[in-house]
């Protein structure tokens, strides 16, 4: 059960109409590190992301979670697993009130989601362990905000409640702070670090002052294909990385979005 | 007072506001049930029995439509399929219990339904739409052409029966009653099915499918529950139908048909409990009298301009656009 790694890619390939948009990517993610996966625009991590989310299928290669092969899993039964992944775009329930999207959630786990001849009175048990969540990620004054009326950061903060309702082992993060105002971005790296307590997360970042205060380990993925490994420093030092990332060598990560 | 305090008080404020809603909806359900007991003596029960049976088939659409999500452009398919498969079973068999005939011709719209739901489920949109249509034309064709259903002509003079052996419903008061019974379940059971565990499972959905999809939600299953379901409603409101008017033709089966049901449904306001009744009252109501007015031959284009008003102006129907006011104004 507990491998060293918890997922693994295989010379991971996808190819759209003869563009070849992943290149052998082999990726290997520690359990409990926080891996990010950075790279210029259009590098292909946000087409990794959705290979490994089984959102797209990969052309050819493997993926493996906990050694076990996932490669033609389908995305709620990966899900179901223990991989939860977040979008780009907040995955929230806009018309649902704070608790009851982290209830839908729970929910899953109480095997009454086809009983429609049930009053949903049924879903109050869950009422507690949904506060709890929310309150783990300050968002306890809101549970009965319907989640449209959230600012930005809290509907953030709110998504990750839910992905935590799940007791994901691996949690794959696109992009969480893109589009986020200074304040929010120090609440959600503060969250992601709470979260990462006793899991694994791997995740697409574009703002590398998140990347080096968070992360372990970082991949650097460049036209489709791994440029180097390592950790911040490793990577930040690797002159490949700064041309590829700026286009010249000269001042980097300074925090660069 | 302590933070716990606060919270628990909080907590207890949200349950005690849903009970309230709750409580309302009831008080607003008994008056209508009430409304509906005395209706037969201001208006003729035919006419009320059609809207009853109109209304119950906007419902089951509008649980597809209004709490999944999904247009379906076939439903007359099914309501059709509970209209022939009642007045077949009645017609061939004297002395055919109605109670037997509607259980057997709305399992039969079921089974039709969950066929249509494997094939078309997995599509979105517009081609969801063109599937169930396509799937619904050729029932169509089928109609037509089986010997059973008469073709254009249709079944005429199927015996109403007597209902559970001592009910005759040859007598419309009897029959009326027995109508609003079958709608007021179907009605329930939509209100149950929205606000059950799966209800909440269906609005997840609705409201953003990948999501639901990453939470480990098999969503097409659930779809396909619903579709289902859908379909079941939508065949007991075509058997029932059919005993009321005793008679079964083609035109439930058209296309016409499954537009009319959007119309309906859209007109009163998706996605709401009322909105397909008002609907279905509305766009009855106006074709009875428009019929006997001297603009009769105009009624499909008064229909479409309504219809086309209804988009343009007030989209969320007029239950919707009533509580969007309500909430603007009271709250």
């Amino acid at each position: 059960m507990s491998s060293e790694f918890v997922l693994e890619t295989r010379d991971l390939v996808k190819e759209f109409k003869g563009f070849t948009a992943v290149d052998k990517v082999n990726l290997k993610v520690r359990r409990g590190h926080i891996h990010a996966l950075i790279g210029p625009n259009g590098a292909g991590k946000t087409t990794v992301f959705n290979l490994l989310t089984k959102f797209l299928i990969p052309t050819r290669g493997h993926i493996l979670f906990n050694e076990q092969d996932i490669t033609s899993m389908k995305p709620a039964a990966i899900a179901r697993k223990g991989i939860i992944r977040s979008f780009q775009i907040s995955a929230v329930f806009p018309h649902m009130t704070a608790l009851e999207n982290v209830r839908v959630a729970l929910q899953r786990f109480e095997g009454n989601s086809f009983h429609f001849w049930k009053s949903e009175k049924a879903l109050n048990k869950l009422n507690d362990r949904a506060y709890a969540l929310l309150e783990s990620v300050g968002l306890e004054s809101f549970a009965d905000t319907v989640t449209v009326e959230l600012s930005y950061g809290r509907k953030r903060a709110l998504e990750l409640a839910t992905t935590l309702a799940m007791e994901p082992e691996l949690v794959l993060l696109d992009e969480p702070t893109q589009g986020m105002g200074h304040e929010d971005v120090d609440r959600v790296v503060e969250l992601i670090r709470q979260a990462a307590v006793g899991r694994t997360i791997l995740m697409v970042e574009h703002n590398l002052s998140v990347v080096s205060k968070l992360c372990d380990q970082i991949t650097v993925l460049t036209r489709g294909a791994v440029l180097t490994e390592g950790d911040y420093q490793t990577v930040s030092q690797n002159p490949q990385v700064k041309e590829a990332y700026m286009g010249s060598e000269s001042n980097v990560l300074e925090g660069a979005h | 007072m302590s933070t716990s305090a606060i919270k628990t008080h909080s907590r207890k404020a949200y349950l005690e506001s849903k009970q309230r809603a709750a409580r309302r909806n009831m008080i607003l359900y008994g008056v209508l049930v009430a409304f509906a007991l005395v209706a037969p003596v201001i208006f003729y029960p035919v006419f009320l029995m059609k809207v009853l049976c109109f209304a119950l088939f906007a419902i089951a659409f509008n649980l597809l439509l209004g709490y999944v999500g999904l247009l379906s452009f076939g439903h007359a398919a099914f309501l059709a399929t509970g209209g022939y498969t009642t007045g077949y079973l009645l017609t061939t068999y004297s002395g055919f219990s109605p109670e037997m005939a509607i259980i057997i011709a709305t399992s039969a719209a079921t089974l039709l339904g969950f066929a249509f739901g494997v094939v078309a489920i997995r599509r979105q949109g517009i081609y969801f739409a063109m599937i169930t249509l396509a799937l619904a034309q050729l029932v169509f064709f089928f109609y037509l052409q089986s010997p059973f259903t008469r073709g254009e002509d249709g079944m005429h003079g199927i015996p109403r029966g007597t209902l559970l052996g001592f009910i005759d419903l040859q007598n419309n008061l009897a029959m009326y009653y027995f109508v609003l019974a079958v709608f007021i379940f179907g009605f329930a059971l939509v209100q149950r099915i929205v606000h059950s565990p799966y209800g909440h499972v269906l609005k997840a959905i609705k409201e953003n499918e990948p999501r639901a999809i990453s939470l480990g939600y098999n969503v097409d299953r659930y779809k396909l529950v619903a579709f289902t379901i859908s379909a079941a409603l939508a065949g007991l409101a075509g058997s029932v139908k059919t005993i009321v008017f005793q008679l079964a033709s083609l035109t439930d089966a058209h296309w016409h048909m499954s537009g009319e049901v959007i119309l309906m449904t859209l007109v009163g306001g998706v996605g709401t409990l009322l909105g397909p009744v008002i609907g279905a009252t509305f766009v009855i109501s106006l074709e009875h009298q428009l019929a006997q007015s001297p603009v009769g031959d105009w009624v499909d284009v008064i229909l479409g301009v309504i219809f086309i008003l209804c988009v343009l102006m007030f989209r969320a129907g007029f239950v919707g656009e009533f509580q969007k006011f309500y909430k603007k104004n009271f709250k």
